[in-house]
C-alpha cells in the first residue's frame, strides 16, 4: 500500500460487497414476494435475475429481499421497488427480460417501467 | 454478489455456545438447498447482547435472532433465506411489536449505547481486511502518514480528550507526548491487552471482532511518538483473540499496512504478539514489560517511567487495547467531535461488561456520564426476579462498589474516584439484595491474595492478613475493634505497596466497609449474615406448624442431620447440619428456615 488513492479504490471495491448490510435508509430495496404462490409462479429464478443484474452493473445502493406473499397471488410473480424519498412501484407477472429493463430502466435511470406495474395490468 | 449476509457471532461467548457449529451447518444447509452463491455465512465478533447467544443477523432484513440451536439451522435457510419468511419464534422479543419488526438499534439494549471503541464489533468480517477497509479502516492511518506530523498527530489526540480506558485514566495524548519528547535510537509502543479483571471481557471482544482497528492505531502510535516496533501482551487464555489479531498482522504485512515504507511515507512500523500466561501482576505495565522481555513478570519502582526507560530499557508507549480502539475513529472525525462525548474531564465513550444479577448480560458502550440507572434499568434489562437493586462493583479487584443510594450518579472517571470507588477497565457486576457484601469483599480479596507477585511485603502479607480477618468476620468470632484495625490495615497496604496490584487491593474492602458497614456490624455484633450468604452465620431449622413430616427432607440430607417420625414434625441437629441447603430446596411446604 503506497498510497491514499489506492486505500480509496480498495475501500470502494470492498463496499460494493456489502451493500445487504447497510440498513440506513439511502439504499433502494428490491422486494421479490416470496410466498407459496410467488415461488409456484417463478420467484426463484426473478430473484436470482434481480441480484444478478443489479451485481453486473456494481451497483451500490441497491439490495435485493424477500418478503411474504403481497397479497394479489394471481400477479405473482411480483416486486416491489422502493426508491428512498419516491413512491413505491409494484411490478407484476414478471419474467427474467421484464426484470432486465427493469434494474436498467428504473434503477439506473430512475424511469419506472409503466407498462409492467400493477397499474398497466388491472386497467 | 451476494443477496443476503448472515452475520454470526464468533465472540468467545457465543463460541461456547456452539456458534461454530451453527456456521457450519449452516454452510451444509445453504449448499443442499444450492443457495451457496447467494447467501453468505460471516463469522463477526461479539455483538454485546451475551446473554441472548448464539446471536445470528440476517440481511439485508437485518432481524435479529437469539439463541439459535444447530437444529433451528434447517428451518432458517428453509424460511427465511429460500422463502423469505422470518422465522419468527427465534425473532429476540424486543424487536417484535405487533405491527413491525424492529431493527436491532431501536431495542433499548442498544438505543442508549454510542459505539465508538466496538463500532465494527458485531458488523464486519475480524478475518478479512477488505471488510475493514470497506468501514473506512486504514484511513486514519493514511492520513497521519501522508498529511499530518507525529506532533500534530498528538495534538489531536490531546485534542480529544481521551484518557487511558485500562483503569488509571491518564491522558492518552499527554503519555504520547512524553515518549516522543525522548531521544532514542529504538522506541516501542506496546498494547496491553492483558485483561484480567474477574467479569471484564471488552479487550478480548475488540481484539476478536475488530483486530485491525488495534494494528492502525498502534501504528499510528508508532508514527507519533517515532517507535519503530510494537508489541501486543495478550493473554493465552484468549485463543479466538490471538488467533484472529495474528491473521489481522499477516494480511496488514501483505498489503505492505504494516513492514517498510508504509504509504510511501518513509515510516517503518512493524507489530509482534506476545503471549501472557495469566497473571494478573502483568496487567501492570512494568510487570508486563518485564515479561515481555522474557523475565519473571514482576513489577518495579517508577520512576523512571516506560516513556524514559520502558521496554529493553527503551522509551516505551504503552496503552490498553480499548484506548487503541477509539484512535482511528478520533483520527478520522478530528478531536472536537471525541471531545465533544461525555462529560466535562471525562470525554468519549466507555465499555462496560455488565454482569452479576442483571437480565442482559454482555457489552455496552455508553457515553461517558450515562446514569448507573440508565445503565441496569434501561440498557441492562434490569434485574431479573424483581428482585432490589443492592449495589453494583465496578473495576474489579481493583475497584469499588456503587450502593443503590448513589444510582443516579453519572458515570465518569472524576465521579467515581470521589465516591470513592474506581472505573477499572470496565467490568460492571451488579448485586442485588441476595448479596452479602462482605463475601463480595473476601471474593475480590481472594483473588489478590493468589495474584499477588510476593515481590513487595505489604502486599503479600497484607492482602493475606486482610483476608483472614474477613474470614474471623465471616465466621462470627470478630470484634468491633477488628473493623478499625481491619481499616487501618487497609490503608497501610494502599500506602506502601510497589505496584497498583497491591495499592488498589484493599479497594473492594473499603468501599463495602463505606458503604455497607451496617452489614460488617450484623456480622460481628448480632453474628448474623442479613442476606444468609455466610455459612457460618446460619442456622436451618423446621418451622414445627408448617411441617407435613413428609419425611423428603431428612431423606434428602447428605449427614442425616434431620430427624422425626413420619406425618410428625421433623427437626434439624445444628452439630451435625453442614448447611448444604438441599433440605430448604427440596421442601414442599417451606417449612424449612434459615436465619
Amino acid at each position: 500500500m503506497k498510497t491514499l488513492e489506492e486505500l480509496m479504490a480498495l475501500r470502494d471495491a470492498a463496499k460494493a460487497n456489502l451493500t445487504a448490510r447497510d440498513d440506513s435508509s439511502e439504499v433502494t430495496r428490491i422486494v421479490v414476494g416470496m410466498a407459496t404462490c410467488g415461488i409456484a409462479a417463478g420467484a426463484r429464478p426473478i430473484m436470482a435475475k434481480f441480484v444478478e443484474e443489479t451485481a453486473k452493473r456494481g451497483l451500490t445502493n441497491v439490495t435485493v429481499a424477500q418478503t411474504g406473499c403481497i397479497g394479489m397471488c394471481r400477479f405473482e410473480p411480483i416486486a416491489e421497488v422502493l426508491v428512498p424519498g419516491k413512491e413505491k412501484v409494484t411490478y407484476v407477472q414478471l419474467t427474467e427480460e421484464k426484470v432486465a429493463r427493469i434494474v436498467a430502466d428504473h434503477i439506473v435511470n430512475g424511469v419506472p417501467v409503466a407498462e409492467y406495474t400493477i397499474g398497466a395490468v388491472t386497467e | 454478489m451476494y443477496r443476503s449476509h448472515v452475520l454470526v457471532c464468533g465472540g468467545t461467548g457465543c463460541t461456547s455456545s456452539n456458534s461454530q457449529k451453527i456456521i457450519e451447518a449452516m454452510e451444509a444447509e445453504l449448499k443442499a438447498k444450492g443457495l451457496e452463491n447467494e447467501v453468505q455465512v460471516i463469522r463477526t465478533g461479539c455483538f454485546g447482547l451475551c446473554a441472548l447467544g448464539p446471536i445470528m443477523i440476517v440481511y439485508p432484513e437485518g432481524c435479529f435472532y437469539s439463541e439459535v440451536k444447530v437444529e433451528d439451522v434447517p428451518e432458517i435457510v428453509e424460511e427465511h433465506l429460500l422463502k423469505g419468511r422470518m422465522v419468527k419464534r427465534l425473532l429476540y422479543s424486543e424487536t417484535v411489536t405487533p405491527t413491525e419488526i424492529k431493527g436491532l438499534h431501536d431495542t433499548a439494549f442498544y438505543r442508549k449505547q454510542k459505539r465508538v471503541a466496538l463500532a465494527n464489533c458485531g458488523v464486519i468480517n475480524p478475518e478479512d481486511i477488505n471488510e475493514y477497509i470497506a468501514y473506512d479502516g486504514y484511513q486514519a492511518l493514511a492520513k497521519c502518514l501522508t498529511e499530518l506530523t507525529p506532533e500534530q498527530v498528538i495534538q489531536i489526540v490531546k485534542d480529544s480528550g481521551l484518557r487511558g480506558r485500562g483503569g488509571g485514566g491518564f491522558p492518552t495524548g499527554l503519555k504520547w507526548s512524553f515518549t516522543a519528547a525522548n531521544k532514542a535510537d529504538q522506541k516501542y509502543v506496546v498494547c496491553n491487552a492483558d485483561e484480567g479483571d474477574p467479569g471484564a471481557f471488552m479487550d478480548r471482544s475488540v481484539l476478536e471482532g475488530d483486530p485491525h482497528c488495534l494494528i492502525e492505531a498502534m501504528t499510528i502510535c508508532g508514527y507519533a511518538t517515532g517507535a519503530t516496533e510494537g508489541y501486543v501482551y495478550v493473554r493465552a487464555e484468549y485463543p479466538i483473540a490471538v488467533a484472529r489479531l495474528q491473521i489481522a498482522i499477516n494480511q496488514a504485512r501483505e498489503m505492505g499496512l504494516l513492514g517498510k515504507d508504509i504509504f510511501g511515507s518513509g515510516f517503518d512500523f512493524d507489530l509482534f504478539i506476545k503471549l501472557g500466561a495469566g497473571a494478573f501482576v502483568c496487567g501492570e505495565e512494568t510487570a508486563l514489560m518485564t515479561s515481555i522481555e522474557g523475565n519473571r513478570g514482576e513489577p518495579r519502582p517508577r520512576p523512571p517511567y516506560p516513556a524514559v526507560k520502558g521496554l529493553f530499557g527503551k522509551p516505551t508507549t504503552e496503552n490498553n487495547v480499548e484506548t487503541f480502539a477509539n484512535i482511528p475513529a478520533i483520527i478520522r472525525n478530528g478531536g472536537d467531535w471525541f471531545a465533544s462525548m461525555g462529560t466535562e474531564k471525562s470525554k468519549g465513550t466507555k465499555v462496560f461488561a455488565l454482569g452479576g444479577k442483571i437480565a442482559n448480560t454482555g457489552l455496552v458502550e455508553i457515553p461517558m456520564g450515562t446514569t448507573l440507572r440508565d445503565i441496569i434499568y434501561e440498557i441492562g434489562g434490569g434485574i431479573p426476579g424483581g428482585k432490589k437493586f443492592k449495589a453494583a462493583q465496578t473495576g474489579g479487584p481493583s475497584g469499588g462498589c456503587i450502593p443503590a443510594s448513589l444510582i443516579d450518579t453519572p458515570i465518569d472517571y472524576d465521579n467515581l474516584t470521589a465516591i470513592g470507588c474506581m472505573m477499572g477497565s470496565g467490568g460492571l457486576i451488579v448485586m442485588d439484595e441476595d448479596n452479602c457484601m462482605v463475601d463480595i469483599a473476601k471474593f475480590f480479596l481472594d483473588f489478590t491474595v493468589d495474584e499477588s507477585c510476593g515481590k513487595c511485603t505489604p502486599c503479600r502479607v497484607g492482602t493475606k492478613r486482610l483476608r483472614e480477618m474477613l474470614d474471623k468476620i465471616t465466621d462470627g468470632n470478630a470484634t468491633l475493634e477488628d473493623l478499625d484495625k481491619l481499616e487501618e490495615l487497609c490503608h497501610y497496604i494502599k500506602d506502601n505497596s510497589l505496584c497498583g496490584l497491591g495499592q488498589t487491593a484493599p479497594n473492594p474492602v473499603l468501599a463495602t466497609l463505606k458503604f455497607f458497614r451496617d452489614e460488617y456490624i450484623a456480622h460481628v455484633v448480632d453474628k448474623k449474615c442479613p442476606a444468609g450468604v455466610c455459612k457460618n452465620l446460619l442456622q436451618y431449622s423446621i418451622v414445627a406448624d408448617m411441617c407435613k413430616g413428609c419425611t423428603l427432607c431428612a431423606k434428602k440430607c447428605p449427614v442425616g442431620a434431620i430427624s422425626g417420625t413420619v406425618k410428625q414434625p421433623h427437626t434439624i441437629d445444628p452439630a451435625k447440619c453442614i448447611k448444604c441447603g438441599v433440605c430448604m430446596d427440596s421442601c414442599k411446604f417451606k417449612a424449612i428456615i434459615k436465619k
